[in-house]
């Protein structure tokens, strides 16, 4: 299992978590996972392609994972992912 | 430090005749991608597709309220823009903000084959940055919310903005910066007073933090949880221009690309202006710049993509526009392409020459990202999206003295000075003789 941080604004689908865990071996299985248990985060969370929500960035330890293999990049027990709104931050 | 009273513009926070007094021209919130509204807040994010909140305007009201005559019989500085900004009143404190001049840069732009060029000379702000004007509506914003502490990710200018800003309000600051950040904007900051938090990494990995520790502090971060009121103040940099120009709008406007929220805001306060029938509607062509180094926003464009790529490790010295993951990037390329316009990726050694010329040319000394914005004039006028007898408006948004070294980069700054030449004379013993032989050797 990694532990998964959810954003304040998808808390109410994870009822107020902030901390979940979830199995899986690559950041899609995570993803998959982290729904299979809270369904009412697959609208906000998934684009209905089979990808993820491109408002949503998905860090695996604090990278990006777009710099790694992104949805296909592997995840290990003791990884942490956080899911972070995409617009913010200015400069 | 001096802050200074701002007074209400006349007339300022009335309702407009045959109005309900009630009536409000700031409606609440709006997602930027699904127009679901939200309430007025320090929030940032739409709850139902996790696209940008923006400010919602009752559009009528600003139309029937906003007039030449009254932004003109307004004091100085960006709150005389009041109808198209998110508060019903200026704020009772704060910085003079705005107002910066519009300098003809004829010699510059003959120098580029462009024969109407204008730089907004906005390295002339408390801060010495266009980006007091996106702090002054946000903590203007944050004031309202009860917010007692502001913050921010940056990439150094918004460092200075924020914490003079607040500083003028008397409510503590934190800033976070990557570690690396040059110096005088690290100073420039602590002068201010506040508590400047540097992090190991680059500008998003400061952005990334900072968006987890929003959520925990309850801190005003005007680029975050303040975004929707900060983004509103780079609006004031199009109705400046505009006001300039006599009440028009030039062809070409070319701005430095960051986040991309200066660029796309810009090109928005022209639309409400021309919305409220300040303006002619016209054609705007909006060219980018951004470093070749950290250049993700001109990478997409020039590719024909519509996604933007990230770039994980930015190697630039224009520190100020080092983003890899801009916010707003996806909105900035399509206000490029809708426009006719282009995103321009500009060399630092070419970024270098251009803060040289403009400095000996025109008389304004620019920090980096006033070099890549006038590197991409020329860019722009070499690709033939600025044409023949286009006038075009360039934003120079920070003051040279906040990067201090990058003018030196591709030349020798030890080269000995000549008379008449641009250069340090060596030291001179306090004699005239001394200094005529000088003058003499040196110019022979
Ligand atoms: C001097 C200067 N110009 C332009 C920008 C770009 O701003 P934005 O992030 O809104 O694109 C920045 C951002 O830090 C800046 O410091
Ligand atoms: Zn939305």
């Amino acid at each position: 299992m990694s532990e998964v941080r959810i954003p304040p604004v998808l808390r109410s689908a994870t009822s107020g978590a902030k901390l979940v865990d979830a199995g899986g071996s690559t950041v899609r299985e995570v993803i998959e996972s982290l729904v299979g248990t809270y369904p009412a985060l697959a609208p906000t969370l998934l684009d209905g392609d089979g990808g993820i929500n491109h408002f949503v960035n998905v860090f695996l330890n604090g990278t990006d994972v777009r710099h790694l293999d992104g949805l296909e990049t592997p995840v290990g027990e003791r990884d942490s992912l956080v899911l972070l709104p995409a617009m913010a931050g200015g400069s | 430090m001096t802050t200074e009273l701002i007074q209400a513009p006349r007339g300022a926070g009335a309702p407009a005749a045959g109005a309900p007094a009630e009536r409000r021209r700031v409606v609440g919130l709006a997602c930027r991608n699904c127009g679901r509204p939200e309430p007025l807040g320090p929030a940032y994010v739409c709850p139902a597709c996790l696209g940008p909140l923006e400010v919602a305007y009752d559009r009528d009201l600003v139309r029937a309220t906003a007039s030449r005559e009254a932004i003109e019989a307004r004091p100085a500085g960006l709150w005389r823009y009041l109808e198209f900004l998110p508060l019903d009143t200026p704020p009772a404190r704060g910085l003079a903000v705005g107002s910066s001049p519009l300098v003809a840069a004829d010699r510059r732009g003959r120098a580029l084959g462009v024969e109407r060029l204008w730089v907004k000379d906005d390295t002339r702000n408390p801060s010495l940055s266009f980006k007091d004007r996106a702090v002054a509506i946000a903590a203007a914003t944050a004031s309202e919310f009860g917010i007692d502490t502001l913050a921010c990710a940056s990439t150094g200018n918004l460092a200075g903005a924020t914490a003079a800003a607040a500083a003028a309000l008397g409510i503590p600051a934190y800033v976070f910066i990557p570690a690396d950040l040059e110096p005088a904007k690290v100073d420039h900051a602590l002068a201010y007073g506040a508590t400047v938090v540097p992090i190991e990494g680059t500008y998003d990995d400061v952005n990334r933090l900072c968006l987890e520790v929003v959520d925990e502090t309850g801190w005003g971060f005007v680029n975050v949880n303040l975004r929707p009121f900060y983004a509103e103040g780079s609006k004031t940099l199009a109705f400046e221009v505009a006001e300039g120009l006599g009440w028009r709008s030039p062809d070409v406007i070319v701005a430095p690309i960051a986040s991309g929220a200066l660029f796309t805001k810009v090109a928005r306060g022209f639309a409400e202006l021309a919305d409220a029938g300040l303006i002619e509607r016209r054609p705007i062509r909006f060219v980018g710049a951004q470093p070749a180094g950290c250049a993700p926003v001109a990478t997409a464009w020039a590719s024909g993509a519509t996604v933007v790529e990230p770039v994980r490790a930015p190697d630039t010295f224009v520190r100020s526009l080092a983003i890899g993951n801009p916010a707003d990037g996806r909105y900035a390329l399509e206000v490029a392409r809708s426009s006719g316009g282009s995103i321009e990726s500009i060399d630092d050694t070419r970024t270098a020459a251009a803060i040289r010329e403009l400095a000996a040319l025109e008389g304004i000394f620019a920090e980096t990202a006033g070099g890549v914005t006038i590197g991409a004039v020329e860019a722009a006028r070499r690709r033939g999206v600025i044409r023949d007898g286009d006038e075009v408006v360039a934003l120079v948004t920070g003051n040279g003295l906040k990067t201090p070294d990058a003018r030196l980069l591709g030349i020798d700054p030890a080269a000995p000075a000549r008379a008449g030449q641009p250069g340090l004379a060596p030291p001179i013993p306090p004699r005239l003789a001394a200094f005529e032989a000088w003058l003499e050797g040196a110019s022979s």
